[in-house]
């Protein structure tokens, strides 16, 4: 018989509790623009820029890498959003060469020495060793979120939607693509320890793409790709726990499943309603 | 269909917007160059042209969306006072594909105003964007998902959306690509009501040479620069005209 409630008895499976409960939120909700607009290879380079970012660090002699991940981080974001502004190649393809470079960049320094295991944990994280002061950075990068969030979403969807449109409504169509791209590159470094390198994108892009199987408006796009997150999050770390498998893997492996699930369901409901409606269209 | 619409002020012929030697070069290659229109309100004006001819970069000067030289003015000619050239614009087509979860309401609601469209939908927000949709008989649409709109709908849509902040100048960028042929007619009566009715200037990109000449009042004729422009009958009976549209009339489909 397995003891449900035992998990509660450690502290820091307590602090990795709390932890979930603030990032999957951020995940899911940041994940809904993500998705809208395409920018999954984006994430998925910052989240190997870290590498680059900690070797950075390393290389300039400074004490606290988080810093210079971070710093780096949000250099590589802005970067990348004025390569994807002036389209002169495809745009993939130029993320995919920069990414590349800097992850090979920062893998030559960290491994100089046969030294890279000390890093190795930062593939896949672990939220298992969060302290009280990191979850209160997290917190504050939250509040910063829904703030944003509350007031920038509207014109950030509309820009998203047609540029030009939004520009005409005096939308600040560049600067919010900025704010944007800065927002996820903090986040996806302040959390990249906890989930890890290799599942990071997966968490951002997991609970939305589920959440557009089901929705048919922005109110329920938002609030299943942030009950999908938090509930990936939840049961993840809970299984986690009771098989002692990483938990951030564990996640995402609940975040798929709901993929797929909600994939079904639409694919279901696609097909019924065709039916139905016969050749209306 | 026009008539509930909060707001009808017949066009008083005294507005005018000026457009005085607009150009726009990308690089080194010149796009278009010494651009002057004179555009009255109440009136409607078709831009024809070849593929090519820098209609579409023509809009996107107009809106400000890229760099340009020469001046847009908007005046009244009874004191001349300058006013600020309000333009609703009607693009093309938006980027939405298919399966993505926008309705109506929180497409024009993110543009429109500031209360998140995330958040439970507030009554007055609703109310107001169903009363413009009205306008062009589109109330219903607004909980249905943008990316199953057909072409038609779409644009009676993005229509409502840019006459909600009573423009002086519509812009509309080749619109009627993807509407068949009673959705046409029916659009060209739509643009006629309204610069009878409403106070505004209508700059229409078009293709359908037919229908320009069925309804505008003024046509351009672009390449690079205005090659004619005047009543239809001056512009289609023009030299200029034979050359750019002698290859055949088949052409102007694409």
């Amino acid at each position: 018989m397995i003891d449900w409630t035992s998990w509660m008895d450690y502290g820091f499976m307590r602090a990795a509790f709390l932890a979930v409960l603030i990032i999957t939120p951020l995940f899911g909700l940041l994940g809904t623009m993500i998705v809208n607009k395409k920018m999954a290879y984006f994430s998925d380079a910052l989240g190997h820029s870290a590498l680059t970012g900690i070797a950075v660090g390393i290389v300039f002699g400074i004490s606290d890498t988080s810093l210079s991940m971070v710093v780096f981080a949000v250099v590589f974001a802005l970067l990348l959003n004025q390569i994807g502004r002036t389209n002169t190649a495809s745009t993939d393809t130029v993320i995919s060469v920069f990414s590349s470079c800097s992850v090979a960049i920062g893998l030559a320094i960290l491994s100089k020495g046969g030294n890279f295991s000390k890093y190795a944990g930062l593939l896949v994280g672990d939220i298992l060793s969060i302290t009280g002061r990191e979850i209160g950075y997290l917190a504050v990068i939250f509040f910063v979120t829904v703030i944003f969030w509350l007031f920038g979403f509207n014109a950030l969807n509309a820009a998203c939607i047609h540029r030009t449109l939004a520009k005409s409504n005096r939308i600040p169509v560049a600067l919010l693509d900025n704010l944007f791209a800065v927002l996820v590159a903090l986040i996806v470094m302040l959390s990249i320890k906890w989930v890890g390198i290799l599942i990071i994108n997966a968490l951002l892009i997991l609970p939305a793409a589920s959440s557009r199987n089901l929705s048919d408006n922005m109110r329920e796009y938002h609030l299943f790709s942030v009950l999908f997150s938090v509930f990936a999050g939840i049961v993840g770390l809970l299984v986690s726990y009771y098989t002692n498998v990483a938990t951030g893997p564990m996640i995402v492996i609940i975040a798929s499943v709901i993929y797929f699930a909600t994939f079904w369901y639409h694919h279901k409901q696609t097909r019924v309603s065709g039916k139905a409606s016969g050749n209306q269209e | 269909m026009l008539d509930n619409m909060r707001k009808i002020v017949p066009p008083c012929g005294f507005h005018c917007i000026r457009i005085n030697h607009l150009g726009v070069r990308f690089s080194d290659q010149v796009v278009l160059e010494d651009v002057n229109l004179h555009i009255h309100c109440g009136s409607l004006n078709a831009v024809i042209g070849k593929n090519g001819a820098g209609k579409s970069t023509l809009v996107r000067a107009i809106l400000d969306d890229i760099p340009h030289t020469g001046q847009i003015e908007f005046r009244d000619t009874k004191d001349g006072r300058m006013q600020k050239l309000k333009i609703g614009y009607v693009p093309q087509s938006i980027n939405i594909e298919k399966n993505t979860p926008v309705s109506v309401y929180d497409l024009i609601a993110s543009y429109r105003f500031r209360y998140p469209v995330f958040l439970p939908k507030k009554r007055k927000i609703y109310e107001q964007i169903q009363k413009s949709l009205s306008v062009f008989d589109a109330e219903e649409l607004i909980d249905r998902k943008v990316c199953n709109l057909s072409g038609g709908q779409l644009q009676r849509v993005l229509l409502s959306m840019a006459i909600m902040d009573e423009p002086n100048l519509l812009l509309l960028d080749e619109p009627v690509s993807g509407i068949d042929q009673t959705g046409m007619e029916r659009f060209y009566q739509t643009m006629d009501h309204l610069k009878r009715h409403y106070d505004l200037a209508i700059i229409l990109i078009s293709h359908d040479l037919d229908y320009v000449a069925k309804y505008a009042d003024h046509v351009i004729l672009l390449d690079q620069t205005v090659q004619k422009q005047g009543t239809v009958r001056e512009v289609y009976t023009s030299p200029e005209f034979e050359r750019i549209f002698s290859v055949g009339l088949e052409e102007q489909d694409d």
